[in-house]
């Protein structure tokens, strides 16, 4: 049965960004307030989601050529380096530290290493759901 | 180097994390793999030394103070179980390179036992019971990819059964540790046995100490609680059997071991009599088993469950030769099974069957191998010097002690049984008629038994060295007879 989704379609091409957008909104928002890494990646991989019900597998597939567990790798090697920073200052793991500093644009900012410890989280939510989704939507 | 105790945690999953960029390579894989098990494996002796000579190391991750940051421990108990779990992690992998076939070398196979390693020794570090929830959680995770891995039919059956049950169990435990969490308000372990010690004899904590039981019983296969794991064990190939028998169950039997001497000392009468009687049931349930079946994989599996109660009954005695005999036990059997089940490992993949009836007549072109086997089924029984006997002699010393002495010669009559049932393959597989197909490449048959031969030698000098390692187990077994130890080492010295 061929459906028409032009509708879906041509509105998935500009809400993809919206939620793209928005999910790096939660994600820096994360610190004070809620949100983070985890969220953020759930909302990014729920916009990537979106994409594959109007299109199919394989033209997403094309759109994002991005191998997942890569990106898995990636999130887990970002997390654990930052993490592992504090070996090397001789303090217990996982100990944070941050500063506020002054950037173009934004002005005063306060950047925490948890951030970056959330990037990789971020990172691995969306590559592992994106895995999971892709593996039982591919077996057909 | 504070943070030395987490090493042996972290390089398995760094290295597990750069495994992941180039699945296909399989040559790259297995020699990161190896390059990363070394320096695990030595991380850990350091840990070792150190714990040998500074006592017990703690560390609160975060900076944050020690009730509410999580809390890693490492005890003597701990780092010479993660040493253990890394060294049969790497003779496993040796072992693979020939055995477990390339197809599964490509789909993630070294990374998933990185993974649960990592997990494995998360879980023996850990000083927060939420925590080790997380890395059993880990290990799971790693241990479905593991069971599933090459999707063959019987895989795809058993790893359902074995998701269900580690799922229930885990939400046990969830539960569990929120009764404990509603009673003492902490999830630190130091801590929690301190406010237990406070409330003293009460019977909701006899509940949770028996709800405890029950979840890491499921995991370490206890009786009744067994019934998952020897269809579950038999379905994966054997390098993913070996790793399984030889280290999952003993995470559950560390757990149990664990929070009945740190946190339930305070209803010994209830809580340690039912596990003596549970741990003598398994060891009922394990002899029925190892002696009922033909199949190989299934009587050594069944050797596991024996092993369990074995240990347990150690440890029910809370006296310090049970005690300090469940620790040498409890080692020996992770060394001891990993030997058995890469020997049998090898007898199958040159018989090509696991039925004992089908095959034959092995010593003749395989003497190496079948007394090699002899050796490790004298060890497993615990004949002296090998490896089992001190571990077991001080489990019925200790029994003694405690005048439980009928419990102690049933343990005794165990192992003849143990014998009888390891014995039992020695004469089918390598006496009589030459049976089934024995053809098999000379090359191949060297690759898998340097691996099995190594082990079979460190088990013995294991048994024959255990003099040197009594000041070891003594550390251990001061720890677990003395909570304020592991708690004061926590708190850095009083509260």
């Amino acid at each position: 049965m061929k459906t028409n989704d032009l509708i879906m379609q041509t509105t998935t091409k500009v809400v993809f960004f919206i939620i793209f957008l928005f999910s790096i909104h939660i994600f820096f928002a994360g610190h004070y307030t809620p949100g983070g890494g985890f969220v953020g990646g759930l909302l990014m991989s729920s916009a990537i989601v979106l994409l594959l019900l109007a299109f199919d597998l394989k033209t997403v597939k094309e759109m994002l050529p991005i191998n997942y567990t890569v990106v898995t790798a990636v999130g887990l090697l970002i997390s654990l380096a930052t993490a592992a920073g504090s070996i090397f200052f001789n303090v217990p793991f996982f100990t944070h530290v941050y500063d506020y500093f002054y950037l173009p644009l934004l002005g005063e900012t306060s950047i925490h290493t948890a951030m970056f410890f959330d990037t990789g989280v971020y990172l691995v939510v969306v590559g592992v759901t994106m895995t999971i989704i892709q593996m039982i939507g591919g077996d057909e | 180097m504070i943070n030395l105790l987490l090493f042996p945690i972290l390089i398995p999953f760094l290295f597990a994390a750069i495994l992941l960029f180039f699945p296909k390579k399989v040559k790259a894989q297995r020699i990161i793999t190896i390059i990363g098990l070394l320096t695990a494996l030595s991380s850990a002796f350091v840990l070792l030394w150190k714990v040998k000579t500074d006592g017990v190391q703690s560390l609160t991750l975060g900076s944050w103070a020690p009730p509410f940051g999580i809390t890693m421990v490492s005890d003597m108990m701990s780092a010479l179980l993660v040493t253990s779990s890394l060294l049969i992690g790497l003779f496993v992998v040796w072992f693979s390179f020939t055995s477990i076939g390339i197809e599964r070398e490509k789909s993630f196979y070294y990374p998933a036992i990185l993974f649960m390693l990592t997990g494995v020794n998360g879980a023996f570090t850990t000083g927060d019971i939420f925590n080790m929830f997380v890395f059993f959680e880990v290990l799971l995770m790693s241990s479905y990819v593991l069971i599933v891995l090459g999707g063959e039919k019987v895989q795809l059956r058993e790893s359902i059964k074995y998701i269900l049950v580690n799922i229930v169990s885990s939400s046990l435990f969830v539960i569990t540790v929120g009764y404990l969490y509603s009673v003492v308000g902490t999830l630190n372990m130091a801590d929690i046995s301190i406010k237990l010690a406070d409330i003293g004899q009460a019977g909701i904590v006899t509940v949770i100490a028996v709800l405890f039981l029950i979840v890491f019983g499921i995991k370490g296969a206890i009786f009744p609680l067994f019934f998952w794991l020897p269809g579950s064990y038999a379905a994966p190939p054997i390098p993913i059997l070996t790793l399984f028998g030889a280290l999952l169950t003993k995470v559950g039997v560390y757990a149990i071991i664990r929070t009945y001497t740190l946190f339930f000392t305070t209803d010994i009468g209830f809580t340690h009599e039912l596990l003596m009687i549970v741990s003598i049931l398994t060891i009922i349930a394990g002899c029925i088993g190892a002696l009922a079946y033909f199949d190989v994989k299934k009587i050594i599996i069944y050797n596991i469950i024996i092993a369990v109660g074995v240990i347990l009954f150690g440890a029910s005695v809370m006296n310090e030769s049970g005690m300090m005999g469940s620790m040498f036990y409890l080692i020996h059997d992770i060394l001891i099974k990993g030997a058995l089940f890469l020997l049998i490992g090898i007898i199958i993949h040159i018989t090509g069957t696991s039925d004992l009836r089908k095959m034959g007549g092995l010593i003749k072109r395989y003497p190496v191998l079948g007394w090699s086997y002899l050796i490790a089924a004298f060890g497993l029984a615990g004949i002296p010097p090998l490896s089992g006997f001190i571990g077991k002699l001080l489990i019925i010393q200790g029994g003694f002690e405690n005048e439980l002495l009928w419990q102690s010669i049933f343990i005794l009559a165990s192992s003849l049984i143990v014998l009888l049932s390891a014995i039992r393959i020695f004469i089918y597989a390598f006496w009589g008629e030459e049976k089934g197909a024995l053809d098999f490449h000379p090359k191949t048959y060297r690759h898998l038994l340097a691996p099995t031969i190594t082990l079979v030698v460190l088990t013995v000098l294991y048994g024959v060295g255990s003099e040197y390692l009594v000041p070891f187990m003594t550390d251990a077994t001061a720890v677990l007879l003395d909570p304020s130890v592991y708690s004061n080492a926590v708190f850095g010295g009083g509260k």
